[in-house]
């Protein structure tokens, strides 16, 4: 099998958006491989942005769909085929900003989709510009004096919003991410992933995660009250420590609707004329 | 034409609306075509609501100012319909909340206290009084109303019995032909989502929004028994792009909403363009801009319908006249998109939508598969094919990986940017719509009406066909409409113009939208009436204008 797609990759040099990509790939192809799925189940939804090149690169089916709408158009993708594997890639712009209410939705449904936030805190492809979770006083081109508002906590928001597998990674430990891909991929409902990335063009902060982040140990993740206090142990604006891993993991009925399927053409048209018939 | 129209009127949360609809049957139970109109302000409570029920031997499809027999529930209908009562006519009135009168009085609040009947079934009092005022026979009243009255039937027949025995008779009803049947009754929204369904509808998705609205809780009522699913989203721009997840994977969706809600779904519209993905939007409009008038209708979305959404991209749109255009044309777009893998809008209003009519039956819709992928070789979305069309194969088919996207792409799915590639897609596109227009001349996509020989042409599209075909007749005149409006059917509506003298356009916005498309298409138009009240055109009101304008 192959996963990667013969286009050209266009991401800078040191772009966190390649530990995504490669996480991901073996992710589909260890699935493949032990779970006995098949790589045709999977698809691919990407918003606009850096992090959305990932459809054009990876060799699944994609849908590669427009700025902050990732989340609806993988719902809907759900909705038509519960057999397919659906993980949807967001940038901070699309998942925070212009697609917010999407991501609350999804996560208040509880609709079996994987949700990747590559959440760089900067609008790499517009170039430099703040994002929902860039820290307070970054300087972007649209705000040159520095933001004064307060960042999202992509984390908090998620809980609060019902998902029901919250979680956080980092593009520079790899492995780790593969890991939380994977559980997040395997959980039935709606599963967040938030991954801290490393964009090395407008807001590289290597140094700074590489010093603050741990990796949860002992952590109940059954517990909310003890993920929220884990989430709130960085605001994403201090040198706090940063946890990674995942937060919090229940099991929660989902959103559903009556399957779609074509009733066959004798039925259906049975089915309207008992209508009809007690119209008269 | 001998006929008969009955209003009745009260506040809001009195059951105007299935009042009417019960009215309405036991004409059609006569044997009578008949229509509806109903009209209530945006509130829950209080307010005037009423219904208009006009009857006759053939199918109306438009009002008139005058009115035969008025059912007063309170004093404000009175005020506002009495004028309108035509020689011979009568007011039907409780007692208890209308002024004493010329007319047939009912003590209701006694009459359900009586009868242990709750004070909903207040209506049934009057409607017995019609019955027995147009000389229905009992057995047909309590037959009729034994199907339609939605609970507590004894109770409600009691109460029609009271107002039955109290009234004396004022006139009969007009004579149906020979031997008719009793047809049934439906709105233009439950027309346009059984015609969904019958097309093999797989899924509908919508905020709820008036005058779309019914669509949503007709389908959502009935979706285990159509087979489909019906989702709610949390506002117009997930509705879309849900809809095209669902497209994406292969289902047959369509979504609804009335202006404000397709303004949020261009975005969505767009990408269906570029994506070449199929979705049918039920666009259901009200008088605009903005919130506009809620609960009435008008025809000011054409020109945004033909126009939404950035870039150039091929679309369909029709709009039917009647409920059995209604259904037939919501089948057939969902056809259309799923045959071209690209977005469609049916083009309705209140009036058609949330009116009641006599369903006659929709013609049968021509044979129209999508294309399908044979499995042969690697597979490519956009691999070039029939008319520009590319096989289809869904996400899961073993073997193709199946690449949608928003940007510029190759025959991949991949993006591209540079100028052949998308020169040639672009291109490809646009073959799309060519092939739409030769596919469309097997449809009815422009329809005549009155003396086809006449000089004088009323141009006309939607529900205001009604009016326009009633006055054509009333005065020899033609009436010719383009059903479908986008790709534009050149060369049948040209012919449907021959040997017109004097075109005017009666459209229900200011601007006169078709006019101008029309005159964009080199036809002259000489002049317009419009109207943009939110009321429907009264035959009446018509036949002034046109004098007006030297017809
Ligand atoms: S701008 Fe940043 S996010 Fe975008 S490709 Fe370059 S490094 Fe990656």
């Amino acid at each position: 099998m192959k996963w990667i797609t013969g286009a050209q990759n266009t991401w800078c040099p040191g772009c966190g958006n390649f530990a995504v990509q490669h996480a991901l790939k073996d992710v589909f192809a260890d699935l493949v491989a032990e779970e006995e799925r098949r790589a045709e189940e999977f698809v691919l939804v990407a918003g606009i942005g850096c992090h959305a090149k990932i459809a054009d690169y990876l060799a699944v089916n994609s849908f590669y769909a427009i700025h902050g709408r990732t989340l609806p158009v993988a719902t809907g993708i759900t909705l038509a085929n519960p057999e397919l594997t659906v993980v949807a890639c967001a940038g901070d712009g699309d998942a925070y900003a212009e697609g917010l209410g999407h991501f609350v939705f999804a996560a208040k449904r509880n609709t079996d989709i994987t949700a990747i936030i590559h959440d760089n805190r900067v609008y790499g492809l517009t170039t430099g510009q703040y994002t929902p979770t860039s820290y307070t006083g970054f300087r972007g081109r649209s705000t040159p004096s520095g933001v004064k508002e307060r960042p999202f906590n992509p984390i908090e928001l998620a809980l609060a919003s019902g998902a029901t597998f919250v979680a956080r990674a980092y593009t520079r430990r790899l492995d780790h991410l593969r890991e939380v891909l994977r559980r997040a991929i395997l959980h039935r409902g709606f599963s967040f992933v938030e991954v801290l990335q490393i964009c090395a063009t407008y807001n590289n902060l290597t140094a700074a995660y590489n010093d603050q982040v741990y990796e949860l140990d002992g952590h109940d993740t059954s517990d909310l009250n003890a993920a929220r206090e884990r989430a709130r142990e960085w605001d994403y604006s201090d040198g706090a420590p940063i946890a990674l891993g995942v937060f919090y993991e229940t099991e929660r009925e989902r959103e559903a609707w009556p399957p779609m399927g074509r009733l066959p053409d004798h039925q259906r048209r049975e089915v309207v004329r008992g209508v009809l018939e007690g119209r008269r | 034409m001998d006929e008969i129209a009955v209003l009745i009127g009260g506040k809001a949360g009195e059951g105007i609306n299935i009042a009417g609809s019960v009215v309405m049957r036991l004409i059609s139970g006569c044997g009578l075509r008949t229509a509806m109109y109903y009209d209530y302000p945006s509130l829950i409570k209080g307010g005037h609501n009423f219904a208009v029920i006009r009857g006759a031997a053939v199918q109306p499809y438009c009002h008139r100012e005058g009115i035969d027999l008025v059912l007063a529930l309170d004093q404000e209908t009175v005020r506002r319909h009495q004028g309108r009562i035509r020689p011979g006519g009568r007011i039907i009135y409780d007692t208890g909340r209308v002024r004493e009168l010329d007319g047939t009085g009912l003590p209701l609040d006694e009459i359900v206290k009586e009868e242990v009947a709750p004070a909903v079934t207040r209506n049934m009092g009057l409607i017995g009084a019609f019955c027995k005022a147009c000389a229905i026979p009992w057995e047909t009243v309590e037959a009729v109303l034994r199907r339609t009255v939605p609970k507590a039937v004894e109770a409600n027949l009691r109460v029609a019995g009271r107002g039955y025995e109290a009234a004396g008779t004022v006139r009969s009803l007009p004579a149906p032909t020979a031997g008719r049947r009793v047809l049934p009754a439906l709105t233009g929204n439950e027309a346009v989502a059984l015609g969904l369904v019958e097309a093999g509808l797989e899924g509908y998705i919508a905020y709820p929004m008036t005058p779309a609205s019914s669509i949503l809780h007709f389908l959502a009522a009935g979706q285990e028994e159509f087979g489909i699913s019906v989702v709610h989203p949390e506002n117009e721009i997930g509705v879309m792009l849900m809809a095209l997840g669902a497209a994406y994977a292969g289902r047959r969706v369509a979504v609804g909403t009335s202006g404000g809600g397709f303004c949020l779904m261009t975005e969505g519209f767009s990408l269906a363009g570029m994506a070449e993905l199929p979705v049918l939007v039920v666009l259901a409009q009200r008088p605009g801009p903005s919130t506009g008038v809620p609960t009435y209708s008008g025809q000011g979305d054409l020109s945004f319908t033909l126009s939404a959404g950035q870039g150039e991209f091929p679309r369909l749109v029709a709009a039917p006249a009647t409920l059995e255009e209604a259904w037939y044309w919501a089948g057939a777009l969902l056809d259309l998109a799923w045959r071209f893998q690209t977005p469609a809008v049916l083009l309705t209003d209140k009036n058609l939508g949330e009116g009641m009519y006599t369903f006659h039956s929709a013609p049968e819709r021509p044979p129209l598969p999508p294309v399908r992928w044979d499995g042969d070789g690697g597979y490519r979305r956009y691999a070039p094919g029939p008319d520009g069309v590319s096989p289809l194969a869904d996400p899961g088919t073993a073997g193709a990986v199946v690449k949608v996207n928003s940007y510029a792409h190759d025959e991949a799915g991949v993006t591209v940017e540079d100028p052949p590639t998308v020169t040639r897609m672009a291109e490809k596109r646009k073959k799309k719509e060519k092939a739409m227009a030769e596919v469309l001349r097997g449809y009815p996509s422009v329809m005549t009406a009155g003396d086809p020989a006449a000089g004088t042409v009323l141009l006309c599209w939607g529900s205001t066909a009604g009016v326009c075909t009633e006055a054509a007749g009333d005065l020899g005149l033609r009436v010719v409409r383009p059903v479908v409006l986008s790709p534009f059917p050149t060369e049948p509506f040209g012919a449907a113009l021959a040997g017109a003298g004097r075109v005017v356009a009666v459209e229900e916005n200011l601007d006169g939208q078709l006019a101008r498309l029309v005159r964009g298409e080199g036809h002259w138009v000489d002049a317009m009436i419009g109207k943009y009240d939110g009321r429907p055109f009264f035959l009446e009101d018509l036949e002034r204008r046109l004098k007006e304008v030297g017809v």
